[in-house]
């Protein structure tokens, strides 16, 4: 088992063979994903990169369709009880994992415990904490039976939510609910991960696993649709250096690549034309002030701050416009949702910089007591270059900027262990589509809250919403908090959306643009 | 000299044993850990995390474990691909860099000293000036440059060769990255030759092999090159084991899955156990390789005894 790998790239030769004589068949789409992923345990994964893969050899309740809504998977049906804490699947009669052996509503009370297991230690466990005792089994205070997840029989899988959850079946597309089959986890243990041991439920299943090099998906006979499943084989290509992945994807050795270099955005739509993507996406890059430290504590200074920068710039000139400029934390994009902006969202930046000029003024910072603000930010080209930037705009209005840059795993170290600092730089991609998922980070004590923001009526709204039946007040509630919470403590510094920024080949047909960036590939084909 | 290389062999041991000491100890002194990421873990989590990694455990204790467990050919897992094992990665990457890199040398030892040799015989002359630019060029360009350019020319304009890519070890694929891996090289090795040469054509045991009128090949092969070749083995053996076990901006560039990026990758990932593994293996490289020269160094000259 553990020579597979190593076997796999010595039989290259017969491998190749074989795929030579087979191409005639095979509709093979090379698809460039920007790194390998971390792992190919659903419930082991935190990176978009793996849930790229995973989504096309898994499939959980629910599932993306080709714009990645949220429709049914796993699950053909459910139902809802009155106070929205019950939910019960109905499973797909025919749905099989990939070695003809029944998905059961065993695998998912199996599959959910596992996720939450302290001994698993997933890293995404908390997004199953609205289940019934989630936390406090991943916490190790109670017992995996405990969980609120129950198989009434082989085809109906029931779970009691701690408080209506109107995200949930959003989240649910997640690859932490995805189940894994019991019988194959027992069989292998820690390596039924492993290509020839893995089973799975999605439209493909796992063939190779090259690390740095390639993870061959196939199609998988046994998949419920299969026969509308267009791509015979997808080639999931890392693709750390992107300027190789443009080379390959002129080359046409890749189809698609999921990130392009943005700071060549002009050459590449000349040379590439329609087949550069560029879109809105559910994610944020931010800034954070430590609000609990002077002089940061004062919300007008923040906000001062925060006027005098320039978004426009930033988006235009450091981003190339593959980011939009951002004045809530929540993106738009979100139906139902109304967002909160800071109220100089609609004023130029001239106003804005006078606004900030008045009040550096009135809190008495000028050139003889110049305002110091340290920017902390993690390693990256246009991280620095947005931090120059905002250097250079606030340079104006006597603010002195100065900057430490450090590698990723110190900087969210020193986040994380409340380390001091002025201000510093962060981002959010956004897990399932949905606000609380953005304005939970500025709950008091959450650990991404890296401001230390904390106020008890913010909570209060946060909790309010959490248990608030129906959808509508719901998002009242959410868009409330954001205009308490960001809006007007700015608990984070909203700069920037972000932006998807995707190659894709005029070969590819269905390739549908959505602002979650995903696309299955059992949607898209290669005719 | 078997029993001098097998003195040397056990005296790795603690060489090694240093190393290892030293390095776990250093890495754990970087701030940040494996498990810090954009999206923060919440304590519990993380705790659980580091629980099934033994991370909880007070440092001497984990250093005492991962002892125990090298002890027995045990890397231990990769925190950051928790799918494999150490052993697993190096598994699949070190043969891929040894291919390339033993080919690059290769190719940089025969044709370098080649080179060098024919600029050595023919000196100041137009020969030798061609040679000494092209050695100046190929030692200076670096390879972030010669990469891509080679992609350019090779794969995009004549299509020739793949942009990247392992493609299951095809030959077509090696090319790119052993030439650009062989390139600086080559010109070290033929610098190195060309000087070594000129001296050694000067000695005097030269002189007195003409007086004796031996044939002009028995004197440049047999003796003069024997000589010469003593700064290039001195050389090789260092250079060896830095190019077998991978080059980073090769592996990028040309994405392929060898084990020179876990140097970089690893350490800003705090993958402690993968950054251990990769000190072990560039140590015994290291080792064994530095041990082959003082060897040869015997075989080829006279003067050096181990006995």
């Amino acid at each position: 088992m553990k020579h597979h790998a190593l076997k796999s790239l010595l039989a290259g030769g017969a491998v190749l063979a074989i795929s030579a004589s087979a191409s005639f068949a095979d509709i093979v789409f090379n698809r460039g994903n920007s790194a390998d992923p971390e792992s190919l345990d659903p419930h082991k994964t935190s990176t978009v990169y793996e849930a790229n893969i995973l989504r096309d050899i898994f499939m959980g309740l629910t599932t993306e369709s080709a714009k990645a809504e949220a429709v049914p998977g796993a699950a053909e049906s459910w139902t809802v009880s009155p106070d929205g804490k019950v939910y019960t699947f109905k499973l797909r009669a025919n749905g099989k994992w990939s070695d003809g052996s029944p998905v059961s509503a065993d695998d998912f009370v199996f599959s959910w415990r596992r996720a939450v297991d302290p001994a698993t230690a997933s890293e995404y466990a908390y997004l199953l904490a609205p289940v019934v005792n989630a936390e406090d089994i991943t916490a190790s205070k109670k017992k995996l039976e405990e969980l609120g997840v129950k198989a009434l029989d082989p085809l109906t899988f029931e779970v009691t939510l701690n408080a209506a959850t109107p995200y949930f079946l959003e989240m649910l597309t997640h690859q932490t609910t995805y189940a894994v089959s019991k019988a194959n986890v027992e069989k292998f243990g820690a390596d039924f991960i492993k290509p020839g041991n893995l089973v799975s439920n999605g439209a493909y299943m796992l063939a190779e696993f090259v690390p740095n090099d390639h993870i061959k998906v196939v199609k998988n006979g046994q998949f419920y649709d299969a026969a509308n499943v267009a791509i015979d084989t997808v080639n999931y290509i890392p693709t750390e250096d992107r300027a190789t992945a443009m080379k390959r994807f002129e080359a046409g050795e890749l189809d698609s690549n999921d990130d392009i270099p943005t700071e060549q955005l002009a050459e590449l739509k000349a040379k590439f034309g329609d087949q550069v993507r560029l879109g809105p996406y559910l994610g944020t890059y931010y800034y954070v002030f430590r609000t609990d430290k002077a002089p940061w504590n004062d919300v007008k200074l923040r906000h001062a701050v925060s006027m005098a920068i320039d978004r426009d710039y930033l988006a235009e000139k450091v981003w190339q416009n593959t980011m939009i400029p951002a004045y809530s934390l929540v993106p738009p994009g979100i139906g139902g949702y109304e967002t909160r902006m800071v109220d100089y969202a609609e004023l130029s930046q001239l106003d804005r910089e006078d606004g900030a000029k008045k009040v550096l003024g009135e809190l008495g910072y000028g050139p003889d007591k110049p305002l110091k603000m340290e920017i902390r930010f993690n390693t990256s080209e246009n991280h620095k270059n947005t931090a120059v930037a905002i250097q250079e705009q606030l340079r104006p209005l006597g603010i002195e900027v100065s900057m430490v840059n450090t590698d990723t795993k110190t900087h969210y170290g020193h986040l994380e262990q409340k380390g001091d600092f002025d201000i510093a730089r962060g981002g959010w991609i956004a897990d399932y589509k949905d606000p609380a998922n953005f304005l939970d980070l500025c709950k008091t004590g959450a650990g991404n809250n890296y401001g230390q923001y904390a106020n008890a009526e913010y909570d209060k709204l946060l909790a309010a919403a959490a248990a608030e039946p129906s959808p509508g007040v719901r998002m009242k509630t959410l868009s409330e908090a954001e205009a308490m919470g960001v809006a007007r403590d700015l608990c984070f510094v909203p700069l920037l959306h972000y932006g998807y920024h995707t190659l894709v080949s005029t070969r590819l047909k269905g390739w549908e643009d959505n602002v979650l960036d995903r696309h299955p590939s059992r949607f898209i084909s290669k005719p | 000299m078997l029993r001098y290389a097998i003195r040397r062999l056990f005296t790795a041991i603690p060489t090694l044993f240093l190393i290892v000491t030293i390095s776990f100890f250093l890495i754990r002194l970087a701030p940040g850990g494996p498990f810090n990421q954009e999206k923060g873990l919440n304590p519990v989590i993380k705790a659980n995390l580091e629980r099934q990694f033994g991370l909880d455990l007070p440092l001497w204790k984990q250093y005492l474990n991962y002892l125990g467990n090298l002890a027995h050919g045990d890397f231990g897992p990769s925190y950051n691909l928790p799918d494999f094992t150490v052993a697993e990665l190096f598994r699949v990457g070190l043969p891929v860099s040894i291919q390339l890199g033993a080919t690059a040398l290769l190719l940089a030892l025969v044709f370098g000293s080649i080179m060098g040799s024919f600029a050595a015989l023919y000196q100041n002359r137009p020969a030798d000036y061609a040679v000494v630019a092209a050695a100046t060029a190929g030692s200076t360009i670096p390879t972030f440059v010669v990469a891509p350019l080679f992609q350019l020319l090779f794969a995009l304009t004549l299509k020739w060769v793949p942009v990247g890519g392992w493609g299951d070890g095809a030959l077509l694929n090696k090319i790119g990255p052993i030439l650009t891996l062989t390139l600086p090289q080559l010109a070290i090795v033929a610098r190195l030759m060309r000087g070594a040469m000129i001296e050694s054509l000067h000695a005097h045991h030269i002189r007195t092999a003409r007086a004796l009128g031996l044939s002009n090949y028995s004197i440049i092969v047999r003796h003069a090159m024997r000589s010469a070749v003593l700064p290039i083995i001195s050389y090789a053996g260092p250079a060896a084991a830095s190019l077998l076990t991978g080059s980073l901006i090769v592996e990028y560039i040309f994405a392929v899955p060898g084990i020179g990026r876990y140097f970089v990758d690893a350490a800003l990932n705090r993958d402690y156990t993968l950054v251990m593994g990769t000190v072990v293996v560039i140590a015994i490289f290291t080792i064994i390789f530095n041990l082959i020269v003082d060897l040869l160094y015997a075989l080829v000259d006279p003067r050096v005894r181990y006995d």
